[in-house]
């Protein structure tokens, strides 16, 4: 294995497809207009000499190694900023050329430190390369003239000179190294769309500055890495290189936090990873990152990790370490023991949205075939199975229409309910810079969001009441008809014709018009008319939407009516368009794929379809339970209630994540045996009796489906710390209990999944190989998988018109609960923070915070960072005030990545009526002001101390 | 100063191009320095308005024209068209790639028209008079009039108007006198602080962009800058790069980092350190910048700093009975 080494082109891929024929040191060379003749050349394989230049950004021009000569012009042009044209006749090295490169080397290295052999970059950096491509011997120039290298100068201090920033956690800025070449600031522009850095001074004086000459930690700067991965000095570099040095070989895997699914380059050196750094060839992220992918994989390594299986028979007892088969085989007895007692439908699991299709098609195959029943469900359930359920319905599959590419090439984007800045930053850096060339963005969101604050965007934001979305989309819905937007032609011939009519004509209702509803939404309906012009008229219109819109009582509904919108601006089947669930996280579209509903087998089949559950039966062997099992709630009150009494959870912290944690508290607590399968000791885990430990994505291999359909490898690049896959888990737990699986590699499993779902039949690893990555459907029809969906009519056939009408949400705001409180995420922390929060990532966010409108503040006495007490009808907690007007009057609004907070405490049961996906985003609190952590936090807090105890090994063992 | 005396010739002139190519609206950008320049042109923008000669429906016609005057905070460096044209847009006054050309790709991404005020405000007499009585004037391929400011040690100084063809000692010695000390003239510098040094011997040169070229010098804006025999051309070389250096976008390396080393090595050819190879640096450095930089700031600081070694290099190099006393 070898470092895999992408050549940089020099300039961006033209899209243009009409091609142009020039000659570069006497080859003809055809490219398509616009390229660069840099491009053209290094495509033809002749390297020009460039530093300021790389594909990831437009061309600069500004170091001027690049210059070329060209038949019949005079002067020597840039390459990297000169267009081709046909017919050009160009001379890439000339003895002038060769000349004025070494002039400009010369030149650079005069104000360079010469350290070059204790350097973080040595052997990694594009200025010693170029010294050498140009043949410079000698700087003539001498070392003591103005710098910016030595802290003094001639025993003087050199007041050019700036120490290193180290303020971030994973890179270091070393000012005296930098050759102002502003890649960084271009990449923080054109790649992330922060505008975080800026030179500062002019002519010699020009020096990279975060912001108005802050440091890194201290600007706007959110640590994507986009910038260090551009410099192409040792100025910026990551703080890993520096410690271990240059990576000697690289594997391409994908990121295990986020459902926008980047691929990386594993850089390592032996079984040590160096750095993650992002793949231009990942389709999904196109060499762009975040900060959690990009640097918080330090949790791998953490040293809470558990690498040792371990039981006990009570909850109250400390944990023991054990073997392997002592695990299993405890946990197989428990588990059976308890199907005996108390019937076979006593037991169930929940398969993860963080692990891999192959693991989580195990967990489901183990619990229907071993088991031999069907309570298995997934943590999509929280957060997106009303997408599953709302498109299924309206068009036919349960998934986003496009792929991330589409982005591209829209006019119009809607974002509802998401906040992708800081949940899906990836995608949000491609959609923000479609938006800095022209497109609209419309804004549906209670707060206002990142994405209507970043730089050089205008947004429409329509803030909406929280649990108002049917009303808002129904209104949208409402201008488009009533003012003959409707795109006819398209609905006659896609869609259902006369559900269309019944739909319009409910939509049409005076009620259901922006003035009418906006008592409800508190949206302004001049605003919300133009938005809805907008979309239906602006060019392709494509909707983003998230959580925001599926945790409601009404986010089947909401899917739904969003779908509708889509349907009747004909704003489906092309690039540039469709309706695009952003999902949490990284596998969720997965794990809904892999069967993980107690519904659905693979592929969302109905578990009481005859023909799709013989042709499992055939295959594994067993007979299968044609009755739906238990979802997640429902499991919960069955533990309650007494009958349900055996859990196996895969890498998912139920506790944490599933609304009203004391419910869920007394439900774990009535189980007889629960197994966690995880790397920490989560929150669940205390109330297990069995853990189980897992791997990392960095130890196994196997597969993630991300938001966009796209099926990508994750591959194993350090051997399992915790000495076993989690699907070789699975395995042997299987095995403990009777149920035999047998898989060499999990390729062999993805051939079983490909064998039993149409939609996967074509999915091989040999495929996955030879293509980085397809998207599903990838079959015969699409062999190469399927970027946009309903092409050429909905998979259902028609499109299907759904009557959305707005039920309030029971959860309902009075005299003792005023406020509404909504959740959400931030950047720099990753769901509940199990992860993120042990990496460097707390720097940005050390507590979850309550954000609240100044108004409400003052009338209730609470200053900035004061502690308050969060109540609801379900619970209390207590934590900080951050006093701002991005929440409007009326509306709270908190994260949940830290366990001492738990948000979840004070949310209720309500949930989507068609999924049971609970209420996360509306419940009516009141706020008071607090003096510290409440009873509960205070209690909770002693018991999972208490719980995580682990018991020394025993001497005489 | 005719911004100052005739700011509707200007006027005119920018609303003569608008309607040719179709734009709707023009910028004007003055250095803050010249207060009485934007006072003047506000003035006149907003009298052409009252009179109907610019907003909506020019003169009664269907044609729509728009002015602003937009104050720069007066780096040379904006003088450059895509530095001007940053500077408008808000940003730093950095100079950007070409192409795009500002015809394709200009201010905020649209076409853009952009020139200075001598072609605007030639425009209204081309138009009234006719391409051919405008080409009446001037020589070979540089046709009509050119303001000329002769400065510097001179003894009639003064800003004239004259056409392209009298020649460089035409205007130094009979329009201009001669010098004000009354010493003789050994230098002339022509075109701005970044034009060449032409000694007497070039003084049959006419003023014409070609005649100039051909002799590694430009004609610039126009300026004229007269210096007497107790000149050190030593002292000028430096001046041109740190004038460079000063004034520097510092996009460029050749720019940035070439004039402060240019300094430098011309301060040690001074001091008489390594002569001959300091010479030898400065002579390529000039050669690196003039085909290296990315605009005219970098690319014609060599032509002071050239001309002074080519034609004054007796101030350069040691007189050869030094060079003895001191081995
Ligand atoms: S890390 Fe990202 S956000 Fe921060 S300065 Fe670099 S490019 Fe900008
Ligand atoms: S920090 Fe790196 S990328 Fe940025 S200007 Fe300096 S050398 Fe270039
Ligand atoms: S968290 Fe999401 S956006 Fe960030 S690197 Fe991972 S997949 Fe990409
Ligand atoms: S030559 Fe000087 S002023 Fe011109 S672009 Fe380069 S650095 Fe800027
Ligand atoms: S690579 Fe073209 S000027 Fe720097």
């Amino acid at each position: 294995m070898s470092l895999i080494e992408e050549v940089d082109l020099g300039t961006p891929r033209s899209k243009s497809e009409t091609m142009v024929t020039l000659t570069i040191d006497g080859k003809q060379v055809s490219v398509p207009e616009g390229t660069s003749i840099m491009r053209a050349a290094m495509e033809a394989g002749h390297q020009i000499p460039k530093l300021c230049a790389t594909d990831m950004v437009d061309a600069f021009g500004s170091c001027r190694l690049c210059l070329v000569e060209i038949e019949g012009r005079a002067g020597t042009p840039a390459s990297c900023t000169t267009p081709v044209m046909p017919g050009l006749v160009v001379h890439t090295q000339t003895e002038r050329l060769k000349t004025l490169r070494k002039g400009v080397m010369e030149l650079y290295i005069s104000d360079h430190p010469l350290d070059c052999l204790t350097c973080g970059a040595n052997g990694d950096c594009e200025l010693q390369d170029m010294a050498g491509a140009v043949g410079l011997r000698d700087v003539r120039y001498g070392y003591e003239g103005e710098n910016h290298v030595f802290a003094k100068s001639n025993s003087e201090v050199n007041a050019a000179w700036m120490p290193k920033d180290e303020s971030n956690p994973y890179f270091t800025y070393d000012p005296s190294k930098c050759i102002v070449c502003s890649r960084c600031v271009r990449a923080c522009e054109e790649v992330q769309g922060t505008f975080a850095l800026t030179i500062s001074g002019r002519g010699f004086d020009s020096r990279v500055s975060p912001g108005m000459s802050e440091s890194f930690l201290g600007s706007e700067c959110v640590s994507c890495g986009a910038c260090v991965q551009a410099c192409p000095t040792a100025t910026l570099t990551e703080k890993s290189v520096i410690e271990i040095g240059q990576p000697e070989h690289s594997v391409v895997t994908t990121c295990a936090y986020c459902g926008v699914g980047c691929a990386f380059k594993a850089e390592m050196r032996g079984e040590e990873v160096v750095r993650m750094v992002p793949y231009k060839d990942g389709k999904a992220n196109r060499g762009h990152s975040c900060v959690k992918g990009r640097f918080a994989w330090g949790y791998t390594n953490h040293k809470e990790r558990i690498l040792k299986p371990m039981i006990r028979e009570r909850i109250e007892d400390p944990w023991r370490e054990v073997s392997w088969d002592e695990a299993f085989s405890f946990a197989a007895t428990k588990m059976r023991g308890i199907q005996k007692k108390y019937g076979r439908d006593a037991i169930g699991g929940i398969t993860s949205s963080r692990c891999t299709n192959e693991e989580t098609y195990l967990v489901q195959k183990l619990i229907r075939a071993g088991f031999g029943n069907n309570n298995v469900d997934t943590c999509a359930r929280v957060c997106h199975s009303p997408t599953g359920y709302g498109l299924a319905t309206t068009f036919g599959t349960s998934a986003g229409t496009q792929d991330f590419d589409s982005v591209e090439e829209t006019d119009v984007v809607v974002v509802i309910g998401a906040n992708p800045a800081s949940a899906h930053p990836v995608f949000a850096s491609r959609l923000k810079k479609r938006l800095r060339q022209g497109a609209k963005l419309i804004v549906i969101d209670p707060r206002r969001t990142e994405m209507v604050e970043s730089p050089h965007v205008k947004a429409l934001h329509l803030p909406l009441m929280p649990g108002t979305n049917v009303a808002v989309m129904t209104a949208l819905a409402h201008v488009i008809v009533t003012e003959g937007l409707v795109n006819e032609a398209f609905v006659r011939e896609r869609c259902d014709w006369s559900e269309f009519e019944e739909w319009a004509a409910f939509v049409a209702q005076p009620n259901n018009s922006p003035e009418a509803t906006a008592i409800l939404t508190g949206v302004d309906p001049k605003v919300l008319r133009e938005a809805a012009r907008t979309y239906a008229t602006g060019g392709n219109g494509a909707i983003y939407y998230g959580l925001g819109v599926t945790e409601h009582s009404q986010g089947s509904t909401t899917v739904m009516a969003i779908a509708n919108l889509a349907m009747a601006t004909g704003n489906i089947g092309r690039p540039g368009v469709g309706v695009n669930p952003l999902r949490g996280q990284n596998n969720v579209q997965g794990s809904c794929d892999m069967g993980s509903f107690p519904h659905e087998l693979p592929g969302y089949r109905h578990i009481a379809g005859d023909a799709v559950r013989e042709q499992f039966e055939a295959l594994w062997n067993v007979k299968l339970n044609p009755e739906p099992g238990l979802r997640i709630p429902n499991m919960f009150d069955a533990a309650v209630e007494g009958t349900f009494m055996g859990l196996y959870v895969q890498g998912e912290d139920i506790l944490q994540s599933d609304p009203n944690t004391s419910h869920v508290v007394a439900a774990l607590s009535a189980m007889e045996c629960v197994i966690v399968h995880d790397l920490f000791l989560n929150e669940t885990a205390n109330y297990a009796h069995v853990f189980l430990p897992g791997s990392s994505f960095l130890e196994k291999d196997g597969t993630f489906t991300n938001a966009e359909r796209r099926i990508q490898r994750v591959r194993k690049v350090v051997t399992p710390k915790n000495g076993m896959a989690d699907w070789e888990v699975t395995i042997g737990l299987a095995k403990a209990m009777g149920f035999e699986m047998n898989y060499n590699h999990p390729s062999e499993i993805m051939d079983e999944i490909a064998a039993l779902t149409p939609t996967f039949a074509g999915v091989s690893y040999a495929k996955l190989e030879e293509l980085g990555s397809v998207q599903w459907p990838c079959n015969e029809k699409a062999p190469e998988g399927t970027p946009v969906m309903h092409i050429d009519g909905f998979v259902r056939g028609k499109g299907k018109f759904v009557v959305t009408e707005y039920v309030a949400t029971d959860e309902r705001t009075g005299p003792r609960y005023p406020l509404l409180l909504t959740t959400g995420r931030i950047l720099s922390q990753y769901n509940v923070g199990a992860q993120t929060r042990r990496t460097e990532n707390v720097v940005w966010h050390a507590e979850d915070r309550l954000e609240i409108h100044p108004h409400d503040a003052e009338q209730r006495g609470v200053r900035d960072g004061d502690w308050v007490r969060l109540k609801s009808r379900a619970g209390e907690t207590t934590l900080r005030a951050e006093i701002t007007d991005r929440v409007a009057p009326g509306v709270v609004y908190t994260t949940f990545h830290h366990p001492d907070t738990q948000a979840n405490v004070i949310t209720t049961d309500y949930s989507d009526w068609a999924t049971n996906c609970p209420e996360y985003k509306v419940t009516a609190v009141q706020v008071s002001p607090s003096n510290g952590p409440s009873d509960w936090q205070k209690a909770y807090d002693a018991q999972a101390r208490h719980s995580r105890r682990i018991a020394p090994a025993e001497a005489a063992e | 100063m005719i911004m100052e005396g005739d700011p509707f010739l200007v006027i005119e002139g920018m609303t003569i191009a608008a309607i040719t190519v179709g734009a709707t609206k023009g910028y004007i950008y003055v250095r803050s320095e010249y207060p009485h320049a934007v006072e003047a042109m506000n003035a006149a923008i907003a009298a052409a308005k009252r009179g109907g000669y610019l907003g909506t429906n020019i003169g009664g016609t269907t044609q729509s024209f728009d002015l602003e005057v937009r104050v720069g905070a007066g780096a040379y460096v904006c003088g450059e068209e895509t530095s001007l044209l940053e500077s408008l847009e808000g940003r730093r006054g950095i100079v950007r790639a070409k192409p795009p050309l500002p015809a394709h790709h200009g201010l905020f991404g649209k076409p853009t028209v952009i020139n200075n005020v001598l072609s605007f405000a030639a425009i209204p007499f081309i138009l009234a008079e006719g391409a051919k009585a405008y080409a009446d004037f001037g020589m070979g391929r540089s046709r009509g009039t050119m303001p000329i400011q002769l400065a510097g040690n001179i003894r009639y100084g003064g800003l004239f108007e004259t056409a392209f063809g009298v020649t460089l000692g035409e205007l130094v010695d009979d329009i201009g006198g001669g010098t004000f000390t009354g010493r003789p003239v050994r230098a002339v510098q022509v075109g701005g602080p970044l034009g060449a040094y032409f000694p007497r011997a070039l003084f049959d040169t006419p003023f014409d962009y070609e005649a100039f070229a051909a002799r590694d010098g430009l004609i610039g804006h126009g300026g004229i800058v007269v210096f007497d025999d107790s000149v050190d051309m030593r002292k000028q070389a430096r001046f041109a790069m740190e004038f460079c250096a000063v004034e520097s976008c510092g996009k460029c390396t050749p720019c940035r980092i070439g004039s402060t080393r240019g300094v430098e090595t011309i301060e040690k050819i001074m001091r008489r350190e390594r002569v001959t190879e300091n010479l030898a640096l400065v002579e390529d450095l000039c050669n690196t910048m003039k085909f290296g930089s990315l605009c005219a700031l970098g690319g014609f600081t060599p032509y002071p700093v050239l001309s002074a070694l080519k034609h004054f290099r007796e101030d350069f190099v040691p007189a050869p009975t030094t060079l003895q006393a001191a081995e």
